[in-house]
């Protein structure tokens, strides 16, 4: 709730402003009966023309301004409604793109789609709500008690003992609300997470004719949702008739002290009928109170789940020289006895990470160093923290123990577009956007077109897209769905080269290759990126088998280092795989 | 009755309203008697309303006869009479309130299980061109709102019609002269109406469609986030995102904008009424055609009538947005289905695995064939290799075997018969397969593994995930079989995916397989105990496998090498080194 108002804030005067017109607009509404009665009590008998046409024509005027008031009060809180409603998201976006790989887990990747939907839109509809009936209602309410206080104490006295008992009840149960709809939320979270499941594995569920099941499992979690939803708002629609109770049995109470004050004579008879009048204005202004809050009880939640994105705190900050270590020599790349768990998870988070807990450490020790221009190949069995390595150099997380440093600098005193900037990257599971190739290889950096066509083609696409009648401007369709494979993978390559990065990296960038396509490419890169230091993570020894240094890793640990020649005489797991895989050369 | 328009695969043209509103009033129908109900206690609930200021006002006749003169007897009976209609009626109204808000829920229930029932009858490309966020917005928000909007208006809009009626035949028995004078509001405020309804409506599927377009941008963003941060790229796609929020948050201000103007125009018209009321009342009295006594009450019942009239205003607004937003989840609904199996179409029981590919042509696209005149035979428990450059057109063969696709031209054949004369369904289920995409959800390991199995028993996914050669690292993990596995497997590495997912095929058991680039992400030792078990499993079975490490094929029946969608080698390992074509430079360059 804090959220809505502070961003609303922002707004403050032109919120006033269409508060105001509002007020406005609604005093006009309620002088028009008055101006009725007025005119049927005193101008209407008295059976002159000129004063029924003056304030005949009063009334059309009163009614003009009303509406036009109205609709300027309306216009004006949806205006501010909409700015509101985008600063949100656009922070929500924001802090959500920069959230750090542990804490982007932590919300779970469906959770942080319906924050930016679903919740920013509950919030939205507040934004508006609240402009518009935080006027009417206490109007109708703090009026309404002021009349019945100045005709008869007493009586009055009845109404205003029950205010509190009614505020009390709307305060709790909307209070309770909160954590109801967040349920609502999360169950929406559900749903959208199985929708997300069947429409990206859509061929394996077809596939293995699992439809049915996967309707029956949709089916759960859509009935908790409704169930949940329906729970809440019958929560919700509780404080509205025992309200009514009271207030009816509140006005039966006037009714009937009244009748005993008028027969002894301490009260006008006429006070009872206009006690009535108030009465309904009064009921009218609780109403209109109660409905404010139980909306804004939805709103809160959606609110409070947006506002945990928001407060999420970086969890990565960028230290200062004297806050870290000198490295111990100059090279391009440092690992210095870097230890690194996955485990380190933050409050709030619920993820069971897989890597965390299956063992102490996902990287133990990793030591070594790579100058410019030289290249270094990872090979090791699945799991055994390759891509943790490619994690912690580009800081998408941070080292437990131990320091790594890029040019000299420990990475952690880099600003992360700095640090980034220097890198070509492709990872395992790399994603094509939904936009031209040209976009999806330029990525933003403003490359010229040569950059572009030299990288296309040291990344063997050349042939392809040439083939394309609309070239470079061939739009990718969602994730690269008309692309095939091998074309995504090449395409994410010359993503990696176009910017003739300082620093190279190709974690498993082309499993989708065939050999001959692999060998140009890695002969093309060698030739034309001379420079860039290179960083390969493969399953074929044959990609990297040229490589100046080749690390062996397993379970954490590097239990290999050197050159190819070095490695088959040091290392048996490094020999084993060779001759797996290259054994078949007599075969 | 129900279900009619969901079926069919007719196409309605969009921004048809009518049509959306009859199908949302079929959704409706399913709780016939349930919202039958609801209106007659609405209505009830309505005459307990009236009622009780009747009482109220007969209770404050006899308490204002002046000081000791009050007959407390009968102010205590009309005040008890005045709270028992009221209490009643509130009663009631609570009642219509929570079960219309239910049925709103359910009716919201049962439009997501459409569309997610319809979801799973789509054929495969309509995913390839859909953007998931974008088919989540039609559930999350579009469903929403046309909830919201029967929770609330139908009964609303019932008990306004009531009371507007109502007041309008007193009206009429007060005075007629007097009603002419007001009559005019009456055809204004309709035409009014549908005049906004033609303006707003569109804006309000534009709103719609902005939210769409919105979620399908922070569906794929979010996916890619990782990417995005290592480009720096994240300020270029904040700027993009900056242009697709302003986008919606202003169709959302150009429609509510103007819907909002709805309601107080329609005040000023009622209220016009009520001016002229004064206006022509004064001069009907001047001309004694009416008395004070008849304009005061025609007043009274003037404003019980205006009441409900603005309401209605800005009810059918409310429909109007709803309108829009379940014409998005129809025009989903109405998508052409996969194709129907043909009349007769029969189960494939356990198919014996005899695979012929006659002449097929095909493109995803007209005019861009993929596929030319294509050509091959497998005989059960053979292994066929489908090998050739990347985008030569491999996945391709897959997706028509399992017929995510059909063909252009030419047929394929299962066991004699052409796969179109099976039942869907059947004809899947005979193939096990392992994709290029390796797909786990959220759930736990067991659940991944004996996905293709339903009942299956422990001892079953056990001996599976033994086979694949991942059983030990599971019996590593502190919770086992148990352990959950995140959306997406995040948590696990692409490896352990494909072996979670080899372990899946190998509990299907099947005569057919399909293995697509299905070892290329295990690295080597792992792939060495993985091939002994895929052998074994590949015995006695007819085998697709496509794969670029040729140490993976070599033991194959048949390897058809693919280039540009035309097979152009066909043969053994040994017969196409033989040869010294395609296939043979395609194996000397891994050694370069």
């Amino acid at each position: 709730m804090k959220l809505i108002f502070h961003s609303m804030g922002k707004y403050k005067w032109a919120i006033f402003f269409a508060i105001f017109l509002k007020l406005v607009g609604t005093l006009t509404e309620l002088v028009l009966p008055y101006i009725l009665e007025h005119m049927v009590d005193y101008v209407v008998p008295a059976g002159k023309l000129g004063p029924v046409i003056f304030w005949g024509l009063m009334m059309f005027v009163a009614a003009f301004f009303c509406r036009q008031f109205n609709v300027m009060a309306n216009r004006r809180a949806i205006n501010n409604a909409h700015k509101v409603s985008y600063d949100i998201r656009q922070a929500l976006f924001e802090k959500t793109a920069n959230l750090s790989g542990t804490q982007f887990d932590g919300f779970g990747l469906p959770s942080l789609i319906s924050r930016m939907t679903s919740d920013s839109y509950n919030v939205q509809t507040a934004a508006q709500q609240l402009q518009s009936l935080c006027v009417r209602a206490p109007i109708m309410l703090v009026g309404g008690v002021i009349a019945t206080l100045s005709m008869d104490k007493h009586l009055a006295l009845i109404l205003v003992i029950m205010i509190p008992f009614l505020l009390g009840i709307i305060l709790f149960v909307s209070a309770k609300g909160i954590p109801m709809f967040s349920k609502v939320q999360q169950k929406l979270d559900v749903v959208v997470r199985i929708m997300r499941e069947n429409i990206t594995g859509i061929r394996v569920v077809k596939a293995l004719s699992k439809s049915d099941y996967e309707m029956r499992r949709y089916a759960v979690a859509n009935k908790e949702m409704a169930d949940s939803d329906i729970k809440a708002s019958t929560i919700m629609s509780i404080p509205w008739p025992f309200m009514q109770l009271c207030l009816n049995t509140g006005l039966a109470l006037v009714i009937i002290i009244g009748a005993r004050r008028v027969n002894a004579g301490q009260m006008e008879p006429g006070v009872i009928l206009a006690f009535l009048t108030y009465f309904n204005m009064i009921t009218m202004g609780v109403m209109g109170l109660n409905r404010i809050f139980m909306s804004m009880s939805r709103a809160s939640a959606s609110a409070n789940r947006i506002d945990a994105v928001l407060k999420t705190e970086t969890d990565q900050n960028i230290l200062s020289e004297d806050q870290v270590k000198k490295p111990e020599g100059d090279e391009l790349i440092r690992f210095e006895h870097v230890d690194f768990s996955y485990h380190e998870k933050q409050e709030g988070t619920q993820v069971e990470g897989f890597a965390g807990e299956e063992q102490e450490n996902a990287l133990t020790d990793i030591d070594f160093a790579l100058k410019k221009g030289e290249s270094l190949g990872i090979i090791g069995p699945t799991g055994c923290g390759k891509t943790t390595i490619i994690n912690l150099l580009m800081r998408f997380y941070d080292a437990s123990e131990g320091a790594i440093y890029v040019e000299g600098r420990d990475v952690r005193t880099y600003d992360k577009d700095e640090l980034r900037r220097k890198f070509g990257v492709v990872f395992q599971n790399d994603m094509i956007f939904k936009d031209t190739l040209n976009e999806n290889i330029d990525f933003g950096r403003g490359l010229s077109a040569e950059d572009i066509r030299a990288a296309v083609e040291d990344a063997q696409v050349a042939d392809y897209i040439d083939g394309l009648d609309e070239g470079l401007q061939y739009e990718a369709s969602i994730k690269g769905a008309n692309l095939s494979g091998g074309q995504k993978q090449r395409l994410l390559v010359a993503r990696a080269l176009a910017g003739d990065p300082e620093i190279l990296i190709l974690d498993d960038s082309s499993s989708a290759l065939d050999y001959k396509t692999d060998a140009a490419m890695r002969k093309a890169i060698g030739e034309h990126h001379k420079d860039s230091t290179l960083i390969m993570i493969a399953q074929r020894v044959s990609s990297i088998m040229g490589m100046t240094h080749i690390m062996v890793m397993d379970n954490g640990r590097c239990i290999g280092y050197g050159s190819h020649e070095e490695l088959l005489k040091t290392c048996p797991e490094y020999k084993d795989i060779y001759d797996v895989q290259m054994g078949s050369i007599g075969a | 009755m129900p279900g009619r328009g969901d079926r069919g695969g007719i196409k309605q043209k969009p921004k048809d309203a009518k049509g959306a509103l009859v199908r949302i009033i079929k959704y409706l129908m399913q709780y016939k008697y349930l919202v039958l109900l609801f209106i007659i206690c609405a209505f009830l609930s309505n005459l307990g309303n009236l009622l009780g200021p009747n009482f109220a006002g007969k209770a404050i006749d006899a308490a204002s006869a002046g000081a000791g003169k009050v007959n407390m007897h009968r102010v205590l009976h009309y005040a008890v009479l005045m709270l028992i209609f009221y209490i009643g009626g509130g009663l009631l109204s609570f009642i219509v309130q929570i079960g219309m808000m239910r049925v709103g829920r359910r009716v919201a229930q049962n439009m997501r299980r459409d569309v997610f029932n319809k979801l799973m009858r789509l054929p495969v490309s309509y995913f390839d061109r859909n953007q998931a966020g974008d088919i989540i917005s039609r559930v999350s928000y579009d469903i929403d709102v046309v909830s919201m909007s029967l929770s609330t208006d139908v009964v609303q809009i019932v008990t306004s019609l009531v009371t507007v009626i109502g007041s309008f035949v007193m009206m009429c028995t007060i005075s007629v002269p007097l009603v002419f004078c007001m009559i005019f509001t009456i055809p204004i405020s309709i035409w009014f109406t549908r005049h906004m309804g033609k303006k707003t409506r569109p804006l309000y599927a534009k709103r719609s469609a902005s939210y769409g377009i919105m979620n399908g941008f922070t569906e794929e963003m979010f996916t890619g986030q990782k990417t995005i941060l290592a480009y720096a790229h994240e300020d270029k796609v904040c700027e993009n995102f900056s242009t697709i929020n302003r986008n919606a948050a202003e169709a959302y201000r150009n429609a509510d904008g103007l819907g909002m103007t709805m309601g107080p125009t329609i005040g000023l018209i009622s209220n016009s009424g009520l001016a002229a009321i004064g206006l022509g009342g004064a001069l009907l009295y001047m001309y004694r055609i009416v008395s004070l006594g008849q304009i005061s009450s025609f007043v009274l019942y003037s404003r019980k009538f205006s009441g409900p009239i603005n309401e209605i205003a800005n009810i059918i607004n409310e429909i109007y947005s709803a309108l829009a937003a379940s014409e998005r989840v129809f025009q989903l609904l109405d998508q052409p289905e996969e194709a129907a199996d043909i009349y007769g179409a029969v189960e494939l029981e356990k198919a014996e695995g005899d695979v012929d590919i006659e002449h097929v042509t095909f493109g995803y696209v007209p005019g861009k064939t993929i596929l030319h005149d294509m050509n091959l035979n497998a005989e059960p428990g053979q292994t066929i290799a489908i090998v050739g450059p990347t985008g030569a057109g491999k996945t391709t063969i897959i997706n028509l075997l399992m017929r995510f696709y059909d063909v252009n031209k030419g047929r394929i054949l299962v066991d004699g018969r052409e796969s179109r004369e099976y039942t869907m369904e059947s004809l899947r289920r005979n193939y096990a397969m392992v994709l290029q995409d390796t797909w786990v959800f959220a759930g736990t390991i067991f659940d991944n593994i004996a996905y293709g199995k339903e009942n299956a028993t422990m001892e079953e996914v056990v001996a599976a995930a033994k086979a694949a050669r991942i059983h030990n690292y599971i019996m590593r993990l502190p919770k086992g079989y148990n352990t959950q596995i995140t959306e997406d497997g995040g948590n696990i590495s692409k490896g352990q995916k494909q072996l979670l997912t080899i372990a899946r095929a190998m509990l299907y058991n099947t005569n057919m397989l399909i293995l697509d680039e299905a070892t290329s992400n295990v690295d080597t030792s792992t792939e060495r105990q993985v091939q002994k078990a895929m052998r074994s499993l590949m015995k006695g079975r007819t085998c697709f496998v496509i794969a670029h490490r040729l140490s993976t094929i070599q033991n194959a029946d048949n390897i058809l090498v693919v280039n540009h969608g035309d097979v152009v080698e066909q043969g053994t390992h040994d017969e196409l080194m033989a040869s010294k074509g395609f296939y043979y430079k395609m194996y000397a360059s891994q050694f370069e």
